[in-house]
């Protein structure tokens, strides 16, 4: 029985000013998600991320990427475009993590509310979600995903590879830093 | 029992007409002059959300840049596809090698006779009906699109044309 090729997936678009990154850039590790404000998957996965930032620290940087499934999520990308317009004001990690922590709601009305609640200029805001000011953006993400082999959400990279398999705090947090030798 | 494997490029692709719904058949032949892809893929219903149709529905858009139509196939049958199709919203058919189950999968070398279902496998095939690439993917690993657009940017320029213009 043909068991089938194994094809490495790599990262085409490598982690640069363009991304929306916590950590230091000089990190020993790279973790980047792409990911989809509506999928319960990615809704599982906010938690784990946090945890394995919390696990690494200053030895982690982390990347998010857009990954839409706008067919089977309606609200998926209206909501990546409000992180983007949340980002456009310096405050996107605070509206991803607002995106994630109430993923059932995501409609325009509760993403408005979301800006209210970080502050943000929201006659702005209003007028880049309406103006799809950031949809190519959030296209660009997913294109350099499809590209890169992602194959579903969320899916990660570690250290420009893709990662397959499970994806909780300690296999994670293993996979990137086993290069270094570092053990967590 | 000797080693088989999907059929690789350079070969013909083997002729179907397939139902896609109860009174609508899809054949190969449908597509000659623009390419296709054709998914193998295990079965209709996979319970993760990023499942490797709803990918391919999302990147339909690309494909179609490259005039290339997308048919997803497997064993399943058409009121299970219609449902599953209407479900993930899909914008492309899928195609019931039903009866004889399998038999078009077989022709391509991708039918797992143990467990009864298709292959996770791959076909970009020419306006000519030639396959072009092929992939055979683990079959609990969603092989994701890149390999397929690389493969249709790889049809560009038209075979016919590049071997009238040799490089120098």
């Amino acid at each position: 029985m043909a068991t089938g090729q194994s094809r490495v997936a790599r990262l085409v678009l490598p982690v640069d000013g363009r991304d929306h990154v916590r950590g230091p850039a000089d990190a020993l590790a790279t973790l980047v998600e792409y990911g989809d404000y509506e999928c319960p998957y990615c809704g599982l996965a906010h938690p784990i991320v946090k945890e394995v930032q919390r696990r690494l620290g200053g030895r982690l940087r982390f990347a998010f990427r857009h990954f839409p499934l706008a067919e089977i999520h309606p609200y998926a990308l209206p909501a990546a475009e409000a992180a983007e317009a949340a980002g456009a004001q310096g405050r996107f990690w605070e509206m991803h993590d607002l995106l994630y922590q109430n993923q059932r709601a995501l409609d325009h009305a509760n993403l408005v509310r979301y800006a209210g609640v970080l502050g943000l200029d929201l006659t702005r805001f209003v007028s880049e979600l309406a103006d799809h000011t950031w949809e190519a953006r959030v296209r660009d993400d997913f294109m350099s995903g499809v590209r890169s082999g992602v194959n579903g959400t969320p899916t990660f990279f570690v250290n420009g590879v893709r990662h397959d398999g499970p994806w909780d705090a300690d296999t994670l947090s293993a996979a990137l830093v086993a290069p270094a030798g570092v053990h967590v | 029992m000797a080693e088989t494997g999907i059929l690789k490029p350079g070969t013909p692709a083997p002729a179907f007409t397939l139902h896609t719904t109860p009174d609508q058949t899809v054949s190969l032949s449908d597509f000659r002059g623009q390419p296709v892809i054709l998914a193998f893929y295990p079965a209709d219903w996979s319970p993760v959300c990023g499942d490797q149709m709803t990918l391919y529905n999302e990147v339909l858009p690309e494909f179609r840049k490259h005039h290339a139509a997308l048919v997803g196939i497997s064993v399943d049958g058409v009121w299970c596809h219609g449902a599953f199709a209407a479900s993930r919203r899909l914008h492309f058919p899928l195609l019931a090698d039903f009866e004889p189950k399998g038999a078009v999968a077989r022709t391509y070398g991708a039918y797992r006779a143990k467990e009864g279902v298709t292959e996770r496998a791959l076909f970009v095939i020419d306006g000519e009906g030639i396959i072009r690439w092929s992939y055979l993917s683990p079959i609990g690993v969603n092989p994701g699109a890149d390999g397929i657009l690389e493969a249709l940017e790889s049809l560009a320029p038209a075979p016919s044309l590049a071997s009238t213009q040799r490089r120098a």
